[in-house]
């Protein structure tokens, strides 16, 4: 376990400093940062500049909703998508094989192969965004929901986690697969809407097919004190069962594994 | 000379990209799934709208609007600017500087062989649903009609000099996908990807009517949902024509510059 973390921690210095080499480029990452935020809040502007309330949700509210969407999209482009970049090419070059040589789990290995230190920023920013909208709201969350909102956002970045690396079992069958990110980015592009915004079908989709709403919608209910007890276990445990899934089926494609390379 | 040579070559490399989509039919089908973004706003708008009207916008109207889109965006989606950046990372685009066809004619072949297979998965689906709950949406005009695809083919055009353009940044700087990922947002907010242009704010609605984003998807789907006097429909498909040169010109200047500097990787 130990041996992992360290590993984890060696991956994330390199890409640090391989990030620190470019430095000019955080200015840009910021300024492009600040350019997404006001393009992600536009559509709910919109929304909210015709409405008071939509499904329940009154502006505040779903601004809450938003920055978890920011945050978890900060982690999605930060750590998995440069990660599932660099899986694909490894699979086509035939270079996985040495990964799968090494002396360590091949998931832990890959998962966080690269970081990319910048996308910090955006966290900063959904922080920034929630207490905007508490400040809106005006009355703070209680310490309970702050630690249940956190609870669950680490546990809506988890169940991210597990759809990718579905994606990434995928991509050991159909080999060019280079554009999984942007599928990944379209699925969870969803989450920035609270999910009872959507009627019939696509809130059943929205919640167990591709369960958009446990990484966002049921945290930032939690945070807002208005998520019942059953609902938050059940978002632990999909996460939890979507793990679980998840390592199967990486188990199951690694083994179909055929090299690309010799 | 050149141009009877590669007027030869053009059914060969149509072939090619028939081939060439049948054979990664995986990537094909995520490219579309991709698209499915009006899908989702279509869910979101009509249940907005299903209370009252939003700003004029009847449930009807969303569902006519987003699924022109998606007609729109899926006949006109071009994935040229990740094709370039990836033969220039990998030292492919060598080889493809060799042949003896200008790379956009056939970067654009493989294009347009992929059109009816895209069609053939989309548009029975869209087709249906604009009949079935859109139809008191639509327009009706003949001569609009008629002008849907003439428009559609320079929205085409448009989009495959743009995204052409961004490609060729690739010879130049090494971040060139992050400047595709500002692209799209910027195409997603001002080409009506997103929402109606009319419902943004009125300072950006200005911005996004004269951009050339409109032209790529949002006029194609006004000519679709939204009747127009004859003066406008001029006005419009004479600036789109504007665009579709000025974008190919651009890309091609920029591709000219860019070959100039071309040092092949792992030649």
């Amino acid at each position: 376990m130990t041996r992992y973390l360290r590993l984890m921690l060696v991956q994330l210095r390199i890409s640090a400093s391989a990030a620190m080499a470019y430095r000019a480029d955080f200015i840009v990452e910021g300024v492009m940062a600040l350019a997404w935020m006001a393009l992600t809040l536009l559509p709910l502007i919109v929304l909210y500049r015709g409405r008071t309330a939509v499904a329940g949700w009154d502006a505040p509210s779903a601004l809450v909703v938003i920055a978890y969407f920011m945050g978890v999209r900060a982690v999605l482009e930060g750590i998995v998508s440069p990660s599932l970049v660099g899986l694909v090419e490894q699979i086509r070059s035939g270079a996985f094989d040495y990964v799968l040589l090494k002396p360590a789990d091949a998931q832990l290995l890959i998962s966080a192969a690269r970081f990319e230190p910048w996308k910090i920023v955006d966290l900063f920013g959904a922080l920034g965004l929630v207490i905007y909208a508490f400040v809106q709201r005006g009355e703070p969350p209680s310490a309970l929901d702050v630690g249940l909102g956190t609870a669950l956002f680490f546990s809506g970045v988890l169940a991210m986690y597990a759809l990718w690396i579905l994606c990434a079992a995928a991509s050991f069958w159909v080999v060019r697969l280079d554009n999984l990110t942007y599928l990944l980015g379209a699925i969870f592009d969803t989450a920035r809407w609270p999910v009872q915004v959507f009627r019939g079908l696509w809130r059943i989709v929205f919640t167990f097919v591709i369960p958009v709403a446990v990484m966002t919608t049921f945290p930032a209910m939690a945070l807002l004190g208005r998520l019942d007890a059953a609902t938050a276990l059940g978002t632990f445990g999909g996460t939890l069962a979507l793990l679980v899934i998840s390592r199967v089926i990486w188990k199951i494609a690694i083994r179909s594994y055929t090299s690309a390379s010799s | 000379m050149s141009v009877a040579r590669t007027l030869r070559a053009l059914p060969t490399l149509l072939r090619i990209g028939v081939a060439e989509t049948v054979a990664y039919r995986g990537e094909f089908l995520v490219w579309i799934l991709t698209t499915t973004l009006p899908l989702v706003m279509l869910g979101l708008w009509t249940s907005v709208a299903k209370e009252a009207p939003f700003q004029g916008y009847a449930s009807q109207d969303f569902v006519a609007y987003y699924l022109a889109a998606l007609i729109v965006r899926n006949l006109t989606g071009s994935w040229v600017a990740w094709q370039i950046s990836e033969e220039i990372r990998l030292g492919s685009m060598s080889m493809r500087l060799l042949r003896p066809v200008h790379p956009m004619i056939a970067f654009a072949a493989g294009h347009v062989a992929a059109i009816p297979f895209r069609s053939l998965v989309v548009l029975p689906i869209a087709v249906v649903l604009l009949v079935s709950s859109g139809a008191s949406a639509l327009t009706t005009e003949p001569l609009q009609l008629a002008l849907i695809v003439p428009s559609l083919a320079l929205a085409w055009l448009i989009t495959f000099s743009v995204l052409f353009a961004i490609g060729t940044l690739a010879f130049f700087v090494t971040k060139a996908m992050a400047l595709l990922n500002l692209y799209f947002g910027l195409f997603s907010l001002l080409s009506g990807y997103l929402l109606p242009l009319p419902l943004l704010p009125a300072a950006i609605a200005r911005i996004a009517e004269y951009s050339p984003f409109r032209f790529m998807l949002s006029v194609p789907i006004e000519l679709m949902t939204r009747p127009m006097a004859t003066r406008e429909l001029a006005e419009l498909l004479a600036l789109q024509t504007g665009w579709a040169v000025a974008t190919l010109a651009l890309a091609l200047w920029l591709w000219r510059l860019g070959v100039r500097r071309f040092e092949a990787v792992g030649g």
